[in-house]
């Protein structure tokens, strides 16, 4: 089968800072798939790439099949619908309440009556376990929780195959990270999502990642599920998972 | 995966033994959906009492937004007392179906009483008006919260931020020394040229002098220069106290003892009160110079006689007039400046608005104060 997303020497540089020395990774159909690694070791910059918010200096990426480097137009535009985003900080449009926030892509192209884009616009903030009042509430006035659940919400009101998600649970207390993952593998369950997300989070890692890569070195230094990257002998991914929260958090397993 | 979707169908048909057959086909998928729901609409109306079967087997792929569709429309059938029985669906088609219905079955809570729309206009009124009252009482509270900061610093003066005045002076007076000279210029031509004109069909063409002289120095340079320093100054006062208001740095301040009043109000009221009585002086020249060169082309009023003639006619209370009303215009266009930046909330929208709101407010009083002048003085005959 093809992986949804293909990543292929893709080497990145933002002047004379190289980034990404030659990224490899296949993200396959279904799977929740963890993008690890240090702070600037560039695994938000490679979700930026593969999402069209930027482009690598060299290299490949393709995603369900289409070159994201030889995109036409009508082809990014297609693209664009089959995936939904929730950035790190929720991204919520602060002028439109939750529910505007929802239906504004589906308003945009699906050109359905009104009271049925309020019903999914419903189904949808039921889904993602926010309260019916939330619909009416403005950014600035949700939670951290709420403003990750209502931004997901946004992310999938068309109903994407795939779902980027950039740091889903930072910012969240221990409760509401663990409520949240527990949302992801429900949803994955659900709608059939294939899931990329950026995360440091451990007991994410451990309880709904199902395969992961590292980065470090401007490298991929291992790519696979958990215990296969926790066998491998890099530094840095001994520090990762064997550092002292590390140890403490595989004491406990899933 | 198919690049483009074919969109949704719907078709409704009558089998061979008179049962009608609706038959939908084709991707009913969010993006693929707005073909079908004319037809949904036009054909499920004229439905009623009849039993019917609807046939989903050819339905390439559906997502929640196809089944929120199709189940809008099966229960408006249903309510219409049709039994409908569904045939061909998959497995994961019920799958979606379940998880959907799970969530949109039940009702919506209900939020407040809807109102009635002969109400709503009283209503908003109402609530306008209530703003406005809360408006007014936040800004009497800042203006004595200031009021006291400033007292108290009056005891201790050395604890005044002077290097932060210094700094606001350069930035709100210096720095708008181009564009006033340039407004205040311009003022003076349009006030010698539209006073030349009248002027010269009475050959009283030495008159403009009088008139470039009292009504810029009196009126045209403190207003102008007022309205420049509130679009610039005022402006980022706002924009900057709303920014450390959003990114906490005020809260910070706060638990430091660092009271926003002493290190952020008061340098910049003071700063401006200074800056803004000076400015107007430089106007006053600026502008009387801009008259001199027209009435020197335009007049044939040599400069000499322009200036013999200027000794002559402006009393100096008309400069001073002028410049007495700097402080006053100056504290109301940094008060409402930073009472305004304070105002603003948690989103990013709100700075804009409080900006906007802020300059507002700042040039309507300036101007309500100058016409307050007018007539005090008038009255005193001053």
């Amino acid at each position: 089968m093809n992986p949804v997303i293909l990543v292929s020497d893709v080497v990145t540089r933002f002047g004379d800072n190289l980034v990404h020395d030659g990224i490899s990774l296949k993200v396959q159909k279904g799977e929740i798939y963890g993008l690890l690694g240090g702070s600037g070791s560039g695994k938000s910059t490679l979700l930026r790439e593969m999402i069209m918010l930027q482009r690598p200096q060299a290299g490949e990426i393709s995603v369900l099949g289409h070159d994201l480097m030889s995109l036409g137009r009508k082809e990014a535009a297609w693209l664009q619908r089959q995936w939904g985003v929730l950035f790190q900080a929720g991204a919520l449009y602060s002028s439109l309440t939750v529910a505007e926030n929802i239906g504004i892509k589906l308003k945009e192209y699906a050109h359905l009556p009104k009271n049925i884009l309020g019903e999914i616009v419903r189904m949808k903030i039921r889904m993602v376990g926010l309260p019916d009042y939330a619909a009416e509430l403005y950014p600035a006035e949700l939670s951290g929780g709420m403003i990750k659940r209502a931004s997901l919400a946004r992310a999938l009101a068309m109903d994407p195959g795939l779902l980027f998600l950039d740091e889903p649970t930072s910012g969240l207390d221990p409760i509401g990270a663990e409520a949240f993952d527990k949302l992801i593998l429900e949803l994955r369950e659900m709608l059939d999502l294939t899931v990329v997300m950026v995360t440091h989070d451990l007991d994410s890692i451990w309880t709904i990642v199902d395969r992961l890569a590292v980065l470090g070195d401007r490298k991929v230094i291992a790519e696979g599920s958990l215990e296969e990257v926790m066998r491998q002998p890099h530094p840095i991914v001994k520090q990762f998972f064997h550092g002292e929260r590390g140890r403490i958090r595989s004491q406990h397993g899933k | 995966m198919k690049t483009m979707d074919h969109q949704a169908d719907v078709r409704f048909l009558q089998d061979e033994e008179g049962e009608l057959l609706v038959v939908s086909s084709g991707s009913w998928r969010v993006a693929a959906l707005k073909m079908v729901v004319p037809i949904l609409e036009r054909q499920t109306r004229n439905i009623r009492n009849q039993s019917l079967r609807w046939d989903v087997s050819r339905i390439s792929s559906i997502d929640s937004a196809g089944i929120v569709l199709f189940k809008h429309y099966l229960d408006q059938l249903q309510a219409q007392g049709c039994k409908v029985e569904v045939v061909g669906a998959s497995p994961a088609q019920q799958k979606l179906y379940r998880m959907v219905t799970s969530y949109i079955s039940a009702s919506p809570e209900i939020r407040g009483s809807p109102q009635s729309r002969l109400l709503r206009p009283f209503n908003r009124l109402g609530e306008l008006a209530m703003a406005f009252l809360r408006d007014i009482n936040a800004f009497l509270s800042f203006v004595g919260e200031n009021f006291v900061v400033l007292m108290l610093l009056l005891l201790q003066p050395w604890k005044f931020r002077y290097r932060a005045i210094v700094r606001n002076i350069q930035d709100a007076g210096v720095g708008a020394l181009p564009i006033v000279t340039l407004t205040s210029f311009l003022i003076g031509v349009v006030i010698a040229y539209q006073g030349a004109v009248q002027l010269q069909k009475f050959g009283a063409n030495i008159f403009v002098v009088d008139m470039i002289a009292i009504s810029v120095t009196r009126e045209l340079a403190p207003l102008i220069t007022a309205i420049v320093v509130a679009g610039r100054t005022g402006s980022s006062y706002t924009a900057q106290i709303g920014v450390m208001k959003i990114t906490q740095e005020i809260d910070a301040m706060r638990i430091m003892g660092f009271e926003p009043h002493r290190f952020l109000v008061l340098p910049r009221v003071i700063a401006v009160m200074i800056a803004l009585p000076l400015m107007i002086f430089f106007a006053d020249i600026i502008g009387i110079l801009g008259g001199m060169l027209v009435a020197n082309f335009h007049l044939n009023i040599s400069f000499t006689e322009f200036i013999h003639r200027l000794q002559n006619v402006l009393e100096v209370k008309h400069v001073w007039i002028g410049i007495a009303k700097g402080p006053f215009f100056a504290w109301l266009i940094a008060m409402s400046g930073c009472f305004r930046g304070f105002q603003v909330s948690r989103n990013t929208e709100s700075i804009g608005r409080y900006t906007t709101i802020s300059v507002v407010n700042a040039i309507f009083l300036v101007i309500a104060c100058d016409a307050l002048f007018s007539v005090l003085l008038t009255e005193l005959g001053i």
